[in-house]
């Protein structure tokens, strides 16, 4: 049994921040309903929004997940692994565009490119990891995760530098601009076809770690590294398999994402890379079911967030701050509740 | 033994023609190539091409690896088999690439196969016969490098050294051309002028130089050698007891006695001294813009070195307090400032700045006391961010100016916004700031930190205050990056947003893990590499972030405690970790056995 430790300074810090977060979200919500800015339908909008922006992130968080299952290491440089698919993948889109196939053969056309992107990003996922991460296994922890900030950079400018800095756009198609409604509430089609595609994904994901033999010595590699090389599993392999998962999940988020901002960049990977950490670390880092669900809390915190907290408060154009809602929320869970909400906790 | 010859070989091959299509495609040669290295014959471009295959002919001609640990040097034949062989398929990949970019417009995709590249790489009109001449010419170079194998060590150095040399000199030419011409102004009656007209056209090396050159520095170097020799000769004899505990204490942080300067030592500093007080007028003020830059640098690579180096704490926010630095700075000495402009003099806003800069410190340092170090790295990022969006939204914009940024800020008094004046601030805090976090490292305090990054329970255990000793790094950190953030405001006289992105941290990083983690020296040689050469090589400056990653990664895999490594830390990085959760997969890696020849040459 733990004793009750003396109340400290920090410890005083750190209750008046809670406190002080809370009565923000409480009063700030408060006066957002109470003033009746946003119409109900917008309030469906929002959230529909941030359900399918979340389930963008919670693909990519699988990815930082299943990493740190295995490794323990953080993948800074996973958001440019979704960015080099989405990006290559362009070039498909405008190509299967350019000869008129992309609306005509929808079901050809389509799969190529999620199929170009999955490629590109699991490529440059096990590149990663057999060139920069594997020679450091055993260094000290900090070391790797300079290389990964290092990898990052790295692949952002490579990709400025072959497909040129200017962002592009993916091509419109008319069959994806309208509305579809569902029990009386029409969510953008777009949108609707996101969500449903990330739940299959993650579907395949848990059917894959749990029904499967690689699956099996994923869990194995994760529980104990050492033993699992013992009853026969090759290690080295679990490892590039975790990371080409990984990096299929990230090359299908592109396209998904894409489809809901059209353009594609260089650096589009950074913000969304940390968001997805972000929403690892909120569902439990090394959890799958957790990063699932981190991500669809942070797009929904994302998106109603500064309607929601900050529009009350009579705060100018509240969507420019919508990036420090989620690093606000990266701060406070990492001090507040570094092992997210169903990881398992201290001590255990 | 000849066949694996051959296998490594065309895996090297491989490897290094990914490389150079890499180089070609990502745009370096294109950007690099108008460089002059040696003006009307070479270009950087052709040089780095040069260059990989150089590498991949020595080591296709290195010893081979058999067994554990021992190695076994290759004959004449196979070296110069393999070297041909893996530079042929490293020039075969290139001239792939002539051939398809002379069919088909890759531009569609590969926005840098343009015309630049192709007129990089072809030496002919044709190409097919362009790429053959890339066949050649790779698998030439390559033999060439590997060639140096079967030379003897006294005469293999003197000849990489002058290749080495000779790109330096043709590299840094706006350096040393400068200040050549700057010499030449104040004594006009030495040769310093003819000297730089000798050296330099257009950018690079002439012909001759080159030549001379190459002549010159194997000479030199041999001289040198034998010198060192007959010195060596005379000194060879065994450590003294004494000595040897001496350098076990060294390695300890034990305070050291003030050691005696040597007269020779005292006539080094003199000099270096007297060069830091003139270099404005030596340089000009092109170069005294760019030392300012790189003294900013340092002081921001010294603060985070604190953090970081001394104790342990990755900081990826490291912008914020620059960012922060600058705003204090900028609304309290700006009759710009959009709400609250007391318009104080520079050094009247210096003291509030520091306090900004401790308080900031401790609002950071706070929440995130009890953090593991990765997640402590990716917090610290997001409080960054959180700051540089703060500073660029509508919402604080009545106070910071948001996108417009603050503008008008006036120089320090009397010294005026003339690089040359302003150098000296600048320099004399970079001095200052060496020397504090010089003083702090052999102090009680850097000590403790010492203590409490190598392990922080053990260090807690013996009663070093953890709390205190991180928000001390936290604050000193702070500061220094405030002092920098300050500097910065006066030097660009208005502040924007826009300044202050993450990219300010990683440079900070890159430089203290370049320089060496937790070494001052390091920091300053990080900061004038990282910074100064590409202020100076603008052709470098599209690429600076590439070539950090890069450098980041190489470094943390190849050399993780920097180029003027802190012993201690030296010892930590290269010391494997024992945690249950590190995989241990190649434990023959790291034993650092001796190597040991089997076989003579031939």
């Amino acid at each position: 049994m733990r004793l009750p430790e003396r109340f400290t300074l920090t410890d005083a810090i750190l209750w008046t921040i809670r406190i002080g977060v809370l009565t923000f979200v409480v009063i700030g919500s408060y006066l957002t309903v109470s003033q009746g800015l946003y119409a109900q339908s917008a309030w469906g909008s929002f959230i529909t929004a941030g359900i399918a922006l979340g389930s963008v992130y919670a693909l990519i968080a699988l990815g930082y997940t299943l990493v740190y299952g295995i490794l323990f290491m953080i993948n800074f440089a996973h958001g440019e692994v979704f960015m080099a698919g989405a990006f290559t993948a362009f070039f498909a889109a405008t190509a299967l565009n350019d000869i008129g196939m992309l609306e005509s053969n929808l079901f050809v056309s389509i799969p190529a490119i999620l199929l170009t992107a999955m490629v590109t990003s699991l490529i440059v996922a096990v590149l990663l990891e057999r060139i920069a991460y594997r020679p450091l296994r055993r260094a000290p922890r900090l070391v790797p995760l300079i290389t990964a900030i290092g990898a990052s950079l790295f692949l952002q400018y490579t990709f400025r530098g072959l497909y040129g800095a200017r962002p592009r756009s993916y091509p419109t198609l008319e069959i994806l601009a309208g509305d579809f409604v569902i029990l009386g509430m029409s969510i953008p089609r777009t949108r609707a076809i996101v969500i449903v595609a990330a739940v299959l994904l993650m579907v395949a994901l848990f059917w894959l770690v749990e029904r499967t033999r690689t699956g099996r010595s994923m869990r194995a590699v994760s529980e104990d590294k050492d033993v699992a090389a013992m009853m026969g599993i090759n290690v080295d392999r679990v490892i590039v398999q975790t990371f080409a998962i990984g990096g299929v999940l990230a090359g299908a988020a592109g396209i998904l994402y894409t489809l809901m901002f059209n353009q594609v960049s260089a650096h589009m990977g950074f913000l969304p890379g940390i968001k997805a950490f972000t929403a690892a670390v909120l569902g439990g880092i090394g959890n799958i079911a957790g990063a699932a669900l981190g991500g669809l809390m942070l797009g929904i915190l994302e998106a109603v967030g500064p309607y929601l907290l900050l529009a009350g408060f009579g705060v100018p154009s509240p969507t420019q701050l919508k990036d420090v809602i989620a690093f606000a929320v990266l701060v406070l869970v990492l001090v507040f509740r570094p092992n997210g909400i169903l990881g398992r906790q201290e001590g255990t | 033994m000849v066949a694996s010859a051959l296998r490594r070989a065309v895996t090297i091959g491989l490897v290094a023609g990914a490389a150079a299509l890499y180089v070609g495609l990502v745009g370096l040669v294109e950007a690099f190539q108008p460089r002059n290295i040696v003006t009307g014959y070479l270009g950087l471009g052709t040089v780095m091409l040069g260059i990989i295959a150089f590498v991949a002919g020595y080591r296709a001609g290195a010893p081979m690896r058999v067994g554990r640990g021992a190695v076994a040097p290759l004959g004449a034949g196979p070296i110069l088999a393999a070297s041909l062989l893996a530079g042929a398929i490293a020039g075969a990949m290139l001239g792939a690439l002539v051939v398809v970019m002379d069919a088909v417009n890759l531009q569609v995709m590969l926005v840098s196969a343009s015309a630049g590249l192709k007129d990089a790489l072809m030496f002919t009109d044709d190409a097919i016969s362009s790429a053959l001449v890339l066949v050649g010419l790779s698998a030439a170079i390559a033999v060439v490098a590997a060639a140096l194998h079967l030379l003897p060590e006294r005469i293999r150095r003197p000849i990489t050294w002058s290749l080495v040399t000779v790109l330096l000199i043709s590299m840094l030419e706006p350096i040393v051309r400068v200040m050549l011409v700057q010499l030449d102004a104040q004594w006009s009656f030495l040769p310093f002028g003819e000297l730089a007209n000798f050296l330099y056209l257009r950018g690079g090396l002439t012909l001759t130089a080159t030549i001379v050159l190459l002549v010159l520095v194997p000479i030199v170097i041999v001289g040198w050698a034998n010198r060192d020799r007959l010195r060596q000769r005379r000194e060879r004899r065994e450590p003294r007891d004494d000595e040897l505990i001496e350098d076990i204490a060294d390695t300890t942080t034990r305070p050291r006695e003030r050691r005696r300067l040597t007269t020779s030592q005292m006539i080094w500093w003199g000099l270096f001294g007297l060069f830091l007080v003139t270099a404005p007028f030596i340089l000009g003020v092109r170069l005294s813009e760019v030392i300012g830059t790189v003294g900013l640098f340092v002081l921001l690579g010294l603060g985070l070195n604190i953090v970081v180096g001394y104790a342990g704490l990755l900081d990826l926010g490291y912008v914020a307090f620059f960012a922060v630095g600058s705003y204090v700075t900028a609304v309290l000495t700006s009759p710009a400032s959009p709400a609250f402009a007391p318009e104080l003099s520079f050094w009247a806003a210096l003291p509030f700045v520091m306090v900004a800069a401790a308080l900031i410190g401790l609002m950071v340092g706070f929440p995130v006391l009890r953090l593991r170090g990765d997640y402590l790295a990716i917090v610290t990022l997001g409080l960054g961010e959180i700051a540089r969006i703060l500073f660029l939204s509508d919402w604080l914009a009545p106070w910071v100016g948001g996108a417009q940024g603050i503008l008008r800020i006036p120089p320090p008094e009397p010294i005026g916004r003339d690089p040359q004046q302003l150098y000296y601030p600048i320099v004399l805090f970079c001095i200052l700031a060496a020397i504090a976090a010089w003083s702090l490292a052999n102090s009680r305090v850097g000590r403790a930190w010492n203590a409490m990054r190598e392990d922080e329970e053990v260090a807690e255990a013996t009663g070093i205050n953890t709390t205190k000793y991180k928000l001390l790094a936290f604050a000193t950190g702070a500061a220094f990056g405030c002092i920098g953030g300050a500097f910065f405001a006066v030097k660009i006289g208005s502040v924007f947003p826009h300044s202050f992105d993450i990219e300010v941290s990683i440079n900070a990083l890159a430089i203290v893990i370049l320089g060496g983690i937790g070494s001052i020296p390091g920091v300053i040689l990080g900061a004038a590499v990282l910074v100064g050469l590409p202020e100076l090589l603008r052709e470098f400056a599209e690429y600076r972030l590439l070539i950090y990653g890069a450098l980041l990664v190489a470094m943390m895999i190849l050399r993780p405690e920097g180029l003027i490594p802190n012993r201690q830390r030296q010892a930590e990085l290269r010391e494997s970790e024992d945690d249950d959760d590190q995989y241990a997969s190649d434990a023959g890696a790291e034993t650092g056995e001796p190597v040991i020849t089997t076989g003579a040459a031939g």
